[in-house]
C-alpha cells in the first residue's frame, strides 16, 4: 500500500471536490457593481465650509451644493485611488445626515429633485454577476458591498429625509416615481444583507407615504416573485420583500380584494416549490398566516395548495411545511377544518411514517397542541381510521425509539377518544396483515457480486 | 369500454398517461372525440408531471381523432394546458399546438386555432398571453391578410404588456415572428418593436432583444441594417447591464455573420475590443470565447491586418488576465489562431502567449492548452513547445485534483503522437506508469484505458520492450489494488498486443495469480481469463486456461466461482 505514496511525495491526498468547509475558509470577498469603467482620473471636489459655519438663510443653498458634490461615485475596488475625497464625501454625508435630522425649514421645493438624484446616483446601479455559480446562501458568506462607507450613509440620509417631519410625498412624487421605485426593487437582489436591510426600511417608508405607487410596488413584487419561481429561482431579496408583505396585509382591508386573494394563491403557494426555501421560509409563513387571520375562508385553497406542493424528496422542506401547517391550524375555525381535515390527514399519516425521524417527530409533535388536540377529537371518526395504519405499523417497525415512543402516546390518545372504533380499527389491522403475510412469503433474498474489502 | 373507469387507472397511476394513445385506439376516433378530450379537457388533474406528459401526448393525437379533419378537437384541453403556472406544462403545450398548426387545414386554421391564439393572447393571467407568443409564427404564414393584420396587432401588444414574463416571451419569440412576415412588415413592425424591447427597463427583456436581433438583421437588406438595427445594436454593446453586454458577447459570431463585413469592419471590431476588455469577467470569457470564430469570419482581405492591429493586444492582456475563467475561456481558443495567422507570426507573435499560458497557475489554463496542441502542431510543429510543454505536462499529471489528472490522461495519446515515441519513452513513459498505482480508481482506469491507446499507436512490439515488463512487474505488488491493475491491464492491452505476447508473457502471470490469498484477485483473475480466451489458441485454452478455471470454480469463495463458471461456459471449456 505504500507504492502510491512513493510515486507522488508532493500529493497530500487530497482529493478533487472543493468542500464547502475549504471554501468558506476564504477571506470575505467584497465586490463593487459594475458600473465603473476604469476611469483612470483622480477625482477633485471642492471642499465647501460646514452648514453649521454658514448663517441659516445661506443653509439650504448651501445644502443643494453639497448634495450635488456627493453625486459623484468613488471606485472602492481601487482601495488607493482618491483616498482624500473619498474621506471627504463621507464626511459631508454625515453632515447631511445629521442635517435632515436636526435641521428646520431646509426642505425647499428645489431639494427634493436634488436629494432623489443624489441618492439615484449613488444607489442605482447594475448588481455585479455573483462570484460563484452555486453561490450558497445558506452555506457561502455572502459577498460585500465594497463601496458601503458611502453607500450606507446615503441609505441613512435618505430614510431620515424619507421620515423628517418637513418631507411633504405631494411634492416628492413628482421624483420618487414608478422608474424610481423599480429601480430600488431591482437592488434587493444585492448579495449584501446590509443592503437589504437598508432597502427594506426604504421601501417601506415609501409605500406607507405615496398611496399613488401602493398598487404599483405590489404588482412589482408580484411580478419579482414569478420570476423567481417560475423563472429563475435566483433572487436575494425575497426574504425582505416578504417581511414587507407581512405588514402590508396587515393592513388590508376587510373583505379582500381579489388582487389580494389571487396574489395569495398564484404567488406566494408557489413560492413553497422553491429549492431555497428555508432562506425566507418564516416570512412567507407569517404572511400566509396572516391572509387567514383577515379572511378565514381562504383556508382550504391554502391547505390545499401547501398539500399539492409537498415536498417528495427535501426531508428539511418538509419539515418546514409541518410547521407552517401547524400555525396555520393554530388560527384555523372549526368549520373550516371539517372541510380539509380528510386530504390534510392522509398527509400528515405519510408524515408521521417517515423513515426520516425529523419529518415523522415533527408531525408527531402536533398531538402536544391543544387545540389541534381538540379538533382532532372532535372529529376523530374521520382521522382515526386515516391515521390508524401508520400509526399501529410504526409502533411496531420504526428504526427510531424516540418515534415509537411519541407514537405509543398518540395510539393512547385515540384510544381514549373513541375506545369503540380503536378496538375495530385494531381488529381490521391484524386481519389484513395477515392475509398479506402470506401473499410475501416466498421471495428468494438478493446476492450480491460486490466485495468490498479483501 | 367506460371512460370513466380508463381514466381514474390514468389518475392512479403517471405511467396510465402515457398509454393514453393506447386508451384513445381503443374507443376508436368518434368516442376519443366525443368522450375522452371532453372529460380531459375538464379535468385538468392537478398533478404537474401528469400534465406534462398529458401535453406531449395531445401533440400526437391527430391520428387517434380521425386525422386533419378533425385535429381542432385537440385544442380546447392543449388551450388549458397552455394557461397553467408550470412553465415546463406550459411549454410542451404549446410545442403540441405548434405541432398540430400544422395539420390544420388553412380554414380550419383560421376558423378555430386562430380564434384560440387570440383568447390567449388577451388572457387576464400573465401564462396565457406567454404561451401565445410562441403561436404567432405557425400561423402567420397561412392565413388571410385581415387576419394576419390582427395576429400582428395582438403580437404589438405583448411587446408592451405590463408583466416581464410577457415581454421576455414576446422578446423571445421577436426573430422567429420577423422570420414570417414580409419584408414591409419587418421593416414598419418589427424594426419599431424591436428599437423598444432592446431598450426595455428590466435587463432581462433587453438581453433576449440581442438575440432577435440575429435572425433579424439577417432578414433585412444589407443597405437598411445601418439605419435599422446598427444604433440598437450599438446599444446593446454599451449597455450598463453587463448580461446585456454579456449576451452580445455570447452572440458575437452570429451577429458578425448577419451584420456582414463591412459593419463588421467598422463596427464590430472596435465593439469586440471593448468587449475584450469589459469591467465584469462574465463579459471578457464570454468574448474571449469567441476570439478564434471573430477573427476566422473576419474579411480576408484585411483580416491580418485587423487582428494583429486591433486585437491581438487585447488577447494579449487577456492572458494575464485577473480571473481565471477568463484566461482559461481564453486558452481553450487561442491556439486556433494560429492556422489564422500563419507560421511567422504564430512563431513571432503568438508562441510567447502559448507559452506563458503553460506556465499559469490555474491548471485548467494550461490543461486548455494542451488540449488543443494540434491546432498548432499543423502550423509550426510541436518541437517547438516541446521544452516548455514537459514540466506542464508533469505539474499537471502531479496535479492535486484528481479530475485535472484525469484531463492529462485522455490527451496522452495525441501528446505521444505529436511528440513522438523517443521524446515519449524518455520524458513520459513514467507518468504514465505511475497513474497505474495512483491512489483514485477512477485515474488508475484511466491510466489503463491510456496503455491500449498507446500500444494501438506504437506497435506490439514497443509495449513488449517498454510497458509489458513493468505492468507484468506489479503483478508481485504487496498491494491488491495494484495487482488487480496488472489484470486490467491485461485485459486491455492483451487485443493489441496479439496472441504471441499474450500466451507467452500475460498468460503465466495470469494463471499463477490464481492463487492469490484475495478472493478479489481471483475472481478477476477469471474475468481475465475469459477476455483474453479468444486471443489464445485452442491448447493453451484447453491445457492451461481449463484447469486453472476448474480449480477456481470450486473456491470457497461464491463470486469467484461465479466468475470461474461463467467463463468456462463463455469459452465452452465445460
Amino acid at each position: 500500500m505504500s507504492s502510491a505514496a512513493t510515486t507522488s511525495p508532493s500529493v497530500d491526498k487530497v482529493d478533487g471536490f472543493s468542500r464547502k468547509s475549504v471554501r468558506k475558509a476564504k477571506q470575505k470577498r467584497s465586490q463593487s457593481s459594475s458600473q465603473f469603467r476604469s476611469q483612470g482620473k483622480p477625482i477633485e471636489l471642492t471642499p465647501l465650509p460646514l452648514l453649521k459655519d454658514v448663517p441659516a438663510p445661506e443653509q439650504p443653498e448651501l445644502f443643494l451644493k453639497k448634495l450635488q458634490q456627493c453625486c459623484t461615485v468613488f471606485d472602492f475596488m481601487d482601495t488607493l485611488s482618491d483616498l482624500k475625497m473619498k474621506e471627504y464625501k463621507r464626511s459631508t454625508l454625515n453632515e447631511l445626515v445629521d442635517y435632515v435630522t436636526v435641521s428646520r425649514g431646509y426642505l425647499t421645493e428645489q431639494a427634493y429633485p436634488e436629494v432623489v438624484k443624489m441618492v439615484s446616483h449613488n444607489i442605482f446601479r447594475t448588481l455585479p454577476p455573483s462570484d460563484s455559480n452555486e453561490f450558497d446562501p445558506e452555506e457561502d458568506e455572502p459577498t460585500l458591498e465594497a463601496s458601503w462607507p458611502h453607500l450606507q450613509l446615503v441609505y441613512e440620509f435618505f430614510i431620515r429625509f424619507l421620515e423628517s417631519q418637513e418631507f411633504q410625498p405631494s411634492i416628492a412624487k413628482k421624483y420618487i416615481d414608478q422608474k424610481f421605485v423599480l429601480q430600488l426593487l431591482e437592488l434587493f437582489d444585492s448579495e449584501d444583507p446590509r443592503e437589504r436591510d437598508y432597502l427594506k426600511t426604504v421601501l417601506h417608508r415609501i409605500y406607507g407615504k405615496f398611496l399613488g405607487l401602493r398598487a404599483f410596488i405590489r404588482k412589482q413584487i408580484n411580478n419579482i416573485f414569478l420570476r423567481f419561481v417560475y423563472e429563475t429561482e435566483h433572487f436575494n431579496g425575497v426574504a425582505e420583500l416578504l417581511e414587507i408583505l407581512g405588514s402590508i396585509i396587515n393592513g388590508f382591508a376587510l373583505p379582500l380584494k381579489a388582487e389580494h386573494k389571487q396574489f395569495l394563491v398564484k404567488v406566494l403557494i408557489p413560492l413553497h416549490t422553491v429549492r431555497s426555501l428555508s432562506l425566507f421560509h418564516a416570512q412567507l409563513a407569517y404572511c400566509i398566516v396572516q391572509f387567514l387571520e383577515k379572511d378565514p375562508t381562504l383556508t382550504e385553497p391554502v391547505i390545499r395548495g401547501l398539500l399539492k406542493f409537498w415536498p417528495k424528496t427535501c426531508s428539511q422542506k418538509e419539515v418546514m411545511f409541518l410547521g407552517e401547517l401547524e400555525e396555520i391550524l393554530d388560527v384555523i375555525e372549526p368549520t373550516q377544518f371539517i372541510k380539509i381535515q380528510e386530504p390534510l390527514f392522509k398527509q400528515i399519516s405519510r408524515c408521521v411514517s417517515s423513515p426520516h425521524f425529523q419529518v415523522a417527530e415533527r408531525a408527531l409533535y402536533y398531538w402536544n397542541n391543544e387545540y389541534i388536540m381538540s379538533l382532532i377529537e372532535e372529529n376523530s371518526s374521520v382521522i382515526l381510521p386515516i391515521m390508524f395504519a401508520s400509526l399501529y405499523r410504526i409502533s411496531k417497525e420504526h428504526w427510531n425509539p424516540a418515534i415509537v415512543a411519541l407514537v405509543y402516546n398518540v395510539l393512547k390518545a385515540f384510544m381514549e377518544m373513541n375506545s369503540t372504533l380503536f378496538d375495530e380499527l385494531t381488529a381490521t389491522y391484524k386481519s389484513d396483515r395477515q392475509r398479506l403475510a402470506g401473499v410475501v412469503k416466498g421471495a428468494t433474498p438478493m446476492t450480491t457480486n460486490m466485495k468490498l474489502i479483501s | 369500454m367506460n371512460v370513466k373507469v380508463a381514466i381514474l387507472s390514468i389518475q392512479l397511476r403517471l405511467n396510465s398517461i402515457k398509454k393514453l394513445s393506447t386508451i384513445a385506439l381503443a374507443l376508436g376516433v368518434e368516442r376519443t372525440r366525443t368522450e375522452l378530450l371532453p372529460f380531459l379537457t375538464d379535468t385538468i388533474y392537478d398533478e404537474d408531471e401528469v400534465l406534462l406528459a398529458l401535453a406531449e401526448q395531445l401533440g400526437n393525437f391527430t391520428m387517434l381523432v380521425g386525422g386533419p379533419e378533425y385535429v381542432h378537437c385537440l385544442l380546447p384541453p392543449l388551450e388549458s394546458l397552455a394557461t397553467v403556472e408550470e412553465t415546463v406544462v406550459r411549454d410542451k403545450a404549446v410545442e403540441s399546438l405548434r405541432k398540430i398548426s400544422q395539420e390544420h387545414s388553412p380554414v380550419d386554421l383560421e376558423v378555430h386555432f386562430e380564434p384560440l391564439v387570440k383568447r390567449l393572447a388577451s388572457g387576464d393571467w400573465f401564462t396565457s398571453r406567454t404561451s401565445a407568443c410562441g403561436l404567432f409564427s405557425v400561423c402567420y404564414p397561412r392565413v388571410s391578410s385581415t387576419v394576419k393584420a390582427e395576429i400582428r396587432q395582438h403580437f404589438r401588444t405583448l411587446c408592451s404588456d405590463d408583466t416581464p414574463m410577457v415581454r421576455r416571451a414576446a422578446a423571445s419569440k421577436l426573430g422567429e415572428f420577423a422570420k414570417v412576415l414580409e419584408l414591409d412588415y419587418v421593416k414598419s413592425d418589427i424594426i419599431s418593436l424591436f428599437t423598444a424591447l432592446a431598450s426595455d427597463e428590466q435587463d432581462s427583456v433587453r438581453l433576449l432583444a440581442v438575440e432577435a436581433c440575429v435572425s433579424i438583421a439577417t432578414l433585412l437588406p444589407q443597405e437598411d441594417l445601418e439605419t435599422l438595427v446598427m444604433p440598437t445594436l450599438r446599444q446593446a454593446a454599451e449597455d450598463k447591464s453587463w448580461r446585456v453586454r454579456y449576451m452580445v458577447a455570447d452572440k458575437f459570431s452570429e451577429l458578425q455573420k448577419a451584420v456582414g463585413p463591412e459593419i463588421t469592419k467598422n463596427d464590430l471590431v472596435p465593439a469586440f475590443q471593448n468587449l475584450l476588455k469589459d469591467c465584469e469577467a462574465e463579459v471578457r470569457a464570454a468574448a474571449a470565447n469567441k476570439v478564434k470564430e471573430f477573427c476566422e469570419n473576419l474579411p480576408e482581405d484585411n483580416r491580418e491586418q485587423i487582428i494583429m492591429t486591433h486585437i491581438l493586444p487585447c488577447v494579449k492582456e487577456l492572458v494575464s488576465d485577473t480571473n481565471q475563467h477568463v484566461k482559461s475561456a481564453l486558452a481553450s481558443v487561442i491556439m486556433g489562431l494560429s492556422t489564422i495567422l500563419g507560421k511567422d507570426n504564430t512563431i513571432e507573435h503568438l508562441l510567447p502567449l502559448f507559452l506563458a499560458q503553460l506556465k499559469d497557475e490555474c491548471p485548467e489554463v494550461r490543461l486548455n492548452i494542451i488540449s488543443n496542441l494540434d491546432c498548432v502542431n499543423e502550423v509550426i510543429g510541436i518541437r517547438q513547445l516541446s521544452q516548455s510543454l514537459l514540466p506542464a505536462i508533469v505539474e499537471l499529471a502531479e496535479d492535486a485534483k484528481w479530475r485535472v489528472r484525469l484531463a492529462i490522461i485522455e490527451y496522452m495519446p495525441l501528446l505521444a503522437g505529436q511528440l513522438g515515441v523517443e521524446f515519449f519513452d524518455e520524458k513520459l513513459n513514467t507518468l504514465c506508469m505511475a497513474w497505474l498505482i495512483d491512489h483514485v480508481y477512477a485515474i488508475r482506469e484511466a491510466a489503463t484505458c491510456n496503455l491500449m491507446k498507446l500500444v494501438e499507436k506504437f506497435g506490439a512490439e514497443w509495449a513488449q520492450n517498454t510497458i509489458v515488463p513493468k505492468v507484468l512487474g506489479m503483478a508481485n505488488d504487496p498491494n491488491y489494488l495494484h495487482r488487480m491493475t496488472t489484470l486490467f491491464c491485461i485485459n486491455a492491452l492483451s487485443e493489441a498486443c496479439g496472441q504471441d505476447i499474450t500466451t507467452k508473457q500475460m498468460l503465466p502471470v495470469v494463471l499463477k495469480m490464481s492463487n492469490d490469498q484475495v478472493a478479489n484477485v481471483r475472481f478477476n483473475v477469471a474475468k481475465s481469463l475469459q477476455k483474453i480466451g479468444p486471443v489464445l489458441d485452442s491448447n493453451a485454452l484447453q491445457t492451461e486456461v481449463k484447469p486453472v478455471l476448474e480449480k477456481l470454480a470450486t473456491d470457497t469463495d461464491m463470486d469467484v466461482k461465479y466468475f470461474a463458471q461463467e467463463a468456462i461456459s463463455v469459452l465452452a471449456l465445460a
